[in-house]
């Protein structure tokens, strides 16, 4: 069992343990043989961003081109428009999201265990498991100007009907609160499971002390979760230039194209509709490589400022 | 959507509340637990407090509401008559009750097939995935074995950093996987996500004695996992099971990447192309006349469909899923 006795030479650690385990060993090998081939050849393959990549040739046969594909990308007009496109709707995302979730939690905290409680967690928790596809085809249906639930809305106060989902824009609103109906109630989960291990002398204090709730909320139960909420903002601001490709390109029609083109449709859009594989990895690698920059940025920023990070 | 389970939870507890909740569902249903649960308490609080209160019934009466209306106009409009869908007068209740939606698609071959494809990739997805992440996670947990830590990093960085999209399309075109059921199931076999769950899991609920008293019975590594360590992780691996599950069953995109052809197609990608597209086709010529409206009402039917597995094991996730939450809260 003393596998860390600090005499016995890391050689000898290592052939002891593969002696030992080597079952183990064994039955790593498969997913780590899996991660290598799926998450590290992609990898190296993305090499192409500084080649012209050619069929026949293959990713290590095509010709070299140095940087000529990012001098591409920046002399591109569109490319300015799909950074900011990007970067605006997940900024928004991340600032109407944050503090959301956790005013529900804190509101479903405030009242005692029941029916009620229950139902309203079941029901906000329920959208974050339904598809990207149904939620985007509910928000096209709902909005839909010909018969859709919202023109119901609309028309009972008057107004004209419009169709959102043509005009550039609304696609961000569209976007951004249909997330926020999605997984609002998943997100407050987090916040409540923080919330329930508070220790409880501190409300009892708070009594005592003579606290409102409003008091208590805002000097128990805010601190309280601080840590939960810097992890996940931190991970939200890190993960700004990475948003989902998946719902934007479900909302994507002609009409609105002006402001839902982001860096992943178009990456996906250039690459596999118009095979320029070359073009379409640069995009998608400096996209990755701005993003890890940021997550560990955003990290150490929150470090500095809390005390608490998502990784030590 | 969600329907059935509530009246299902609120069945002992409705009795002064008749009417099903339909439009006024949350709102119907909290005043009377809101005055019966305040009674006792009225003695210790303050005005304040109790306007406070009310105000925190009335913010989780609005979350209610905007959640579970749209699901209920949803359901409604699928079980309704397609001229009545086509004119706009559904709004939280079924208008004229009809199953016509149901039927035309439940008669269409690419729907059907969708959904048997979707089951297939989703039940041996799971199994693929949740295999192959035992396989990873356990040897991870273990403290004696040598180059854990490193080990640990090359899975986690994969998080963080990834080749792209087009990089990755490259590999699964040489490995000729492009246009195959396998395109779907192996390149997103293992979740890190997953993994880390799965590795903190074994690392802090199963304890060392254990494994000290298998030794020196003479079990080994692999028989201690298969006949000790599994029996006692089964809470992590519905979790994580959950998690692949619904993740195989909801996904579109790998569909859209590496499959051509439609017979291979999910029900998503199927959904994602009546419904975004517009492409559905009715084509039984009878009925020509009603094929707009019933195009219309086909979608709130297939809305309803794609949902149905998910919603079925609903209640087991929300109860697993906040579990495997807390177990990811610990941190890998």
């Amino acid at each position: 069992m003393a596998g860390g006795v600090p005499r016995v030479s890391m050689r000898r650690r290592a052939r002891r343990s593969l002696t030992r385990h080597w079952t183990l060993y064994l039955l790593m090998l498969v997913p780590l043989v899996h991660l290598a081939v799926f998450k590290y050849v992609p990898m190296t393959n993305a090499v192409i961003a500084f080649k012209d990549y050619n069929v026949v040739k293959g990713v290590w046969g095509s010709q070299w081109v140095g940087l000529q594909n990012f001098q591409a990308i920046f002399d591109n007009p569109v490319f300015w428009q799909l950074v900011k496109n990007t970067f605006l709707l997940s900024f928004y995302a991340v600032l109407a999201g944050f503090p959301i979730p956790i005013i529900l939690a804190l509101a479903l905290n405030e009242i005692r265990q029941g029916f009620f409680k229950r139902t309203v967690q079941m029901v906000t928790y329920a959208p974050y498991f339904i598809s990207t596809v149904v939620v985007v085809s509910m928000t096209i249906m709902i909005l839909s100007p010909k018969l859709g639930l919202l023109s119901h809305v609309t028309g009972f106060f008057g107004v004209d009907k419009v169709d959102l989902l043509g005009d550039p824009d609304y696609f961000r609103h569209i976007y951004v609160w249909s997330d926020i109906w999605q997984t609002a109630g998943y997100s407050a989960v987090i916040y409540l499971a923080a919330l329930s291990g508070v220790d409880q002398s501190l409300y009892e204090a708070a009594r005592v002390d003579g606290a409102s709730r409003l008091q208590k909320i805002w000097h128990v139960d805010l601190p309280s979760i601080m840590p939960t909420a810097v992890i996940i903002l931190v991970l939200a601001v890190g993960n700004i230039m990475a948003v989902g490709f998946e719902k934007a390109f479900l909302l994507q029609n002609p009409l609105n194209l002006s402001a839902s083109e982001i860096i992943a449709t178009y990456v996906y859009k250039t690459g596999l509709l118009n095979a320029d594989f070359s073009q379409a990895t640069a995009i998608g690698l400096l996209n990755s490589v701005v993003n890890l920059a940021l997550l560990v940025f955003v990290n150490f920023v929150a470090k500095r400022l809390t005390g608490s990070g998502v990784w030590s | 959507m969600s329907h059935p389970e509530i009246t299902a939870v609120a069945a002992p507890e409705i009795r002064e509340h008749p009417t099903p909740p339909g439009a006024d569902g949350g709102r119907g249903s909290a005043r009377p637990s809101l005055r019966r649960r305040r009674e006792p308490r009225r003695v210790h609080e303050t005005r304040v407090d109790r306007m406070f209160l009310f105000c925190t019934y009335l913010l989780l009466c609005t979350f209610l509401a905007v959640v579970l209306l749209p699901l209920l106009n949803i359901v409604a409009s699928s079980f309704s008559d397609p001229v009545a869908v086509n004119s706009g007068r559904v709004l939280f209740w079924p208008v004229d009750f009809s199953l016509r939606g149901y039927e035309v698609a439940l008669r269409d071959p690419q729907i059907i097939t969708g959904f048997l494809n979707s089951l297939f990739y989703t039940v041996v997805g799971t199994l693929v995935s949740v295999t192959l992440t035992v396989a990873l996670a356990y040897p991870l947990s273990r403290k004696d074995l040598f180059g854990r830590g490193p080990l640990m990093g090359v899975v986690v960085f994969t998080m963080l950093f990834s080749g792209g999209l087009i990089p990755t399309y490259l590999v699964v075109q040489e490995l000729g996987l492009l246009n195959t059921r396998w395109s779907l199931i192996v390149p997103q076999a293992i979740g890190v996500w997953q993994v880390v769950i799965a590795s903190t899991y074994f690392r802090t609920m199963i304890p060392d004695e254990l494994y000290e008293a298998a030794q020196l019975d003479g079990c080994g590594d692999l028989r201690f996992l298969w006949k000790v360590v599994l029996p006692l992780a089964k809470p992590m691996l519905a979790v994580v099971a959950l998690m692949y599950a619904i993740a195989q069953w909801n996904s579109y995109f790998d569909a859209l990447l590496y499959l051509k052809d439609a017979d291979l197609y999910p029900i998503q990608l199927v959904l994602r192309n009546i419904l975004i597209l517009n492409t559905s086709n009715v084509t039984d010529a009878s009925l020509m006349l009603e094929r707009q409206q019933l195009a219309d009402l086909l979608k709130y039917s297939l809305i309803v469909i794609a949902s149905v597995p998910v919603l079925l094991i609903y209640p087991f996730v929300a109860r697993y899923f906040t579990k495997g939450i807390m177990i990811g809260a610990i941190k890998g």
